[in-house]
């Protein structure tokens, strides 16, 4: 068990928050500067671990999201807030803009409903666009482009900085983190939950379940019962070469389905082009594996698009599951138990919905805490093409990942801090070691080297060597 | 420093030659290299055969890496380690980063020499999970023998190439057993008798089969192989990913230069310069993967073809771009031919798949160079060129005749 600070947590908290993942983060956040006493329980060695650690990095602006729905106006609240915050917490905006690209004359017929649901949506800056304009912005797109419209707010986001940084200024502000802390039990006594989980007892009066993936399996554990079933999705993605940024300014996205936003092409923030993701249902809820069929269609769609894709070389590959339940919408309740708020069912808009899901939580919580008059505000280390990186100052010790220009002042701090990296995935979300080019061709010895006995899981076995 | 005549970006073997010759010339020369200590690649190949061409005795990697270091800078060579170079601009600046922060250096010439990398298992796109303990050659090399660790005991190397036999030797060394040798192909790439060292290690080599899917959450529980028999799996805590050579062009991608399409590395002429003639290039950035003697001596040459543009003597750019006129030809160095008998006076050759038949170069309808070939994509091909070729298109192909 890691904790923030063992000795200093209270006997018991005012919220409790379970999983962080970019959800529970936010709530973390938001309660915290609510002026609870929050403590977060992850059942993973580092935060970020579930269907969080994986995604497209787009901040939508709910565009396409039902009319009238909560995720609709979730997703509204979360784009505003990040835009209000995201330079107080030192998060990236990489305002790149969207088209909805229509390649067949059945999806030609349907964007006049979609811009009308923009336009419902409280998205009415967007813009109709004939094939030829959409090649005028996007010289690279394929000459077999329809028609389509613009939507300039759908932006880039660092998804892994910006749970980092909610989670960040909900621990500066006094907030708890115990990972490797899976709840076993619930129960409610005393107007109090007493939770029972793997790193000991925590006692709490709001039990939030934000466990994603493991949703249903928290509800069942807390309160006995679930009213959901999980149903993972998974998407595989592709991940160019930074060479390929420049084919595609905007965010690509294609006429959606009821089913899926459908494969995406688009930058990213740290520079490389994505391409993905596809919608596959499955039962397994830890495993989320590529395969190369998959893997190669999604490269051949990604050059049905922009042709000149085909000559740029691929840098990494990943899937991950959404954590999508037998009904599309959010499925946030407060009534199944006394003190107990389910926030399950966030499948594909979690990032962009994140700060906007945390507020409405607050407000069905109705707690009479007292707001932090001046919280904290941590700032992120900037790791994205949006502004001045690291080595570009002096006193950072010399580049360790030389693909992706991290330096050892950079893998210091994440090994560092009020949350150190746990294991290399969570120093490679904060850092990007080995997340380029090479994948650890280069680094991988010096990385060994500078983590040896800082990780809680460490890149090595323990006992080789 | 500020006054260095030519920087060298990087101190494999070719970077450290040409530095040590153009030192011996009497030109200030500044090499930067990015890891902590000088001498590239062989720093972490602890094993044989190193030198002979060079040192004329067998060394180690490491032991190797150390004679040119001292070689560089007994000659009087500069080395600044720990300094990356962040841009390439026009003319011969380039920008660099080091622990004080970014700066910019110019020279009258600038040599990249920043070598190659192993294709990535993302890059091959080997199904599966991400656990921890699927590394490149080269990871494992640094992990081995710069931090004395072990990270697996009993790994699957994927690939045959030689560098996969320099694995085994990593391995061996080591005391990590390998279970198998994974090969698509149906023979070896290596020349046959590396095959001996598998044998002598108890190592299965499994032609015609290929890692599909890698098994396990935080580390590696099992593979999924196809093989000619159907699919199956291997339980084993490790894979190494080997080959697969490509130029760590970089830099080259992100600058003003050419970049050549077949070989990921630079275009160059025969004096091994590049689209803006402050710049050359040489050793494996150049086409993927050769030995340290051979990027040795190809940095000894083209710091000879440095000299004489130092000295004005280099021919004016131009030449003839050579043109690939066969699918199973994967690249071909130098790119523009010009007359002369130059730094690079054979052309450098690889196949994208095994080929039998005949390598030819022709100008005008006129064969200038040809030779029957029956090889595999990884191993070393070249034909002569010719010292004065005519005008028009030189065009290389694989003819299929006996």
């Amino acid at each position: 068990m890691q904790a923030s600070d063992p000795a200093d947590r209270p006997a018991g908290y005012d919220v409790a928050v379970i999983g962080a993942g970019v959800v529970g983060c936010a709530l973390a956040r938001a309660f915290t500067l609510a002026g609870a006493r929050v403590v977060v329980l992850e059942k993973a060695v580092e935060v970020l671990d579930g269907a969080s650690k994986a995604n497209s990095a787009i901040l939508h602006t709910g565009f396409d999201a039902p009319e009238g729905s909560l995720e609709l106006a979730c997703i509204r609240e979360g784009y505003a807030l990040y835009h209000e915050v995201h330079d107080q917490l030192g998060l990236p905006l990489v305002r790149a803009g969207a088209m909805v690209l229509a390649w067949t004359e059945e999806e030609v017929a349907g964007l006049p409903a979609l811009m009308a649901q923009a336009v419902a949506n409280g998205v009415t800056d967007i813009a109709p666009l004939t094939g030829a304009e959409a090649r005028r912005l996007e010289p690279a797109l394929s000459d077999r482009i329809q028609a389509g419209f613009r939507v300039p707010g759908e932006h880039l986001v660092d998804p892994w900085s910006a749970a980092h940084g909610y989670l960040m200024q909900a621990l500066a502000n006094g907030a708890v983190l115990m990972r490797q802390a899976e709840v076993l039990t619930g129960r409610h006594t005393g107007g109090a939950w007493h939770l029972a989980t793997t790193a000991g007892a925590v006692t709490a009066e709001l039990v939030i379940n934000a466990a994603g993936l493991w949703g249903d399996e928290v509800d069942r554990r807390v309160t006995g019962e679930s009213w959901f079933t999980i149903k993972p999705r998974k998407g595989q993605f592709v991940v160019y070469d930074k060479t390929a940024a420049a084919l595609a300014g905007h965010i690509l996205l294609p006429v959606p389905t009821t089913i899926t936003k459908g494969i995406v092409v688009c930058r990213t923030a740290f520079g490389n082009l994505l391409v993905g993701p596809t919608a596959e249902e499955q039962e397994d809820r830890e495993h989320a594996t590529v395969e190369r069929d998959t893997l190669q269609a999604l490269m051949k769609r990604g050059s049905e698009i922009l042709p000149a894709l085909a000559n740029h070389e691929v840098t990494a590959v990943y899937a991950g599951l959404r954590p999508a339940t037998e009904e599309k919408q959010y499925r946030i309740r407060t009534d199944l138990a006394p003190g107990y708020i389910c926030v399950g069912g966030i499948r594909s808009t979690g990032l962009s919905a994140a700060l906007g899901i945390a507020a409405h939580v607050v407000r069905l919580a109705a707690r009479d805490d007292i707001p932090l008059a001046d919280p904290v505000w941590p700032q992120m280390p900037n790791i994205s093409v949006n502004g001045p990186r690291d080595w570009q100052c002096a006193g950072h010790g010399g580049i360790v990942c030389h693909c992706e220009l991290v330096t050892r002042r950079e893998v210091e701090a994440a090994l560092s801090g009020p949350m150190p990296a746990a294991s290399l995935a969570g120093l490679k979300r904060r850092t990007r070691v080995t997340m380029g080019r090479c994948q650890g061709f280069y680094c991988s010895a010096e990385l060994a080297r500078l983590t040896e006995g800082r990780l809680a899981q460490p890149m090595l076995d323990p006992g080789h060597g | 420093m500020a006054d260095s005549e030519v920087i060298v970006v990087g101190s494999g073997p070719a970077g450290l030659a040409a530095a040590t010759e153009l030192a011996r010339a009497g030109r200030r020369v500044t090499v930067l290299d990015r890891e902590a200590e000088a001498g590239g690649i062989p720093r972490h190949c602890g094993h044989y055969p190193f030198g002979m061409r060079e040192f004329h005795r067998l060394l180690r990697g490491p032991d190797y890496a150390a004679r040119l270091r001292a070689t560089a800078l007994a000659a009087g060579v500069t080395i600044r380690t720990r300094t990356t170079v962040t841009a390439l601009l026009p003319g011969g600046t380039v920008e660099i980063t080091d622990d004080s922060g970014p700066a910019t250096l110019s020279a009258r010439a600038v040599l990249l020499a920043t070598g190659v990398r192993e294709t990535s298992r993302a890059a091959r796109l080997i199904g599966g999970e991400k656990p921890g303990g699927v590394l490149s050659t080269g990871a494992l090399q640094g992990l081995v023998y710069l931090n004395n660790q072990r990270p697996f005991q009993h790994p699957v190397i994927l690939g045959t190439e030689l560098v996969a036999f320099s694995a085994l030797l990593t391995c061996r060394h080591a005391g990590i057993t390998p279970l198998a040798m994974i090969e698509p192909e149906p023979r070896i790439t290596a020349r046959s008798p590396a095959i001996w060292l598998a044998r002598l290690m108890g190592v299965t080599v499994r032609l015609q089969s290929e890692i599909t899917a890698i098994h396990g959450r935080t580390r590696v529980e099992s593979v999924t192989l196809a093989t000619p028999t159907g699919p199956t799996d291997l339980s084993t805590d490790g894979v190494i990913v080997t080959g697969g050579f490509r130029p760590d062009a970089a830099l080259l991608r992100g600058s003003h230069l050419q970049v050549d399409a077949a070989s990921g590395g630079s275009v160059i002429d025969r004096w091994g310069r590049l689209s803006d003639p402050a710049f050359f290039a040489a050793g494996n950035l150049l086409r993927g993967v050769e030995t340290a003697g051979w990027c040795w001596s190809e940095g000894r040459r083209t710091a000879r073809a440095i000299l004489a543009a130092l000295e004005g003597k280099l021919p004016a750019q131009g030449g003839t771009r050579l043109d690939l006129a066969h699918p199973g030809l994967r690249l071909a160095v130098p790119q523009i031919i010009g007359p002369g008998s130059a730094t690079h006076d054979r052309l450098q050759v690889r196949l994208a798949a095994p080929a039998r038949g005949h390598l030819t170069l022709s100008q005008g309808g006129r064969i200038v160079a040809s030779a029957r070939i029956d090889s595999l994509p990884e191993r070393r091909l070249s034909l002569p060129l010719p010292t004065a070729p005519g005008p028009g298109p030189l065009t290389l192909t694989i003819e299929d005749r006996p």
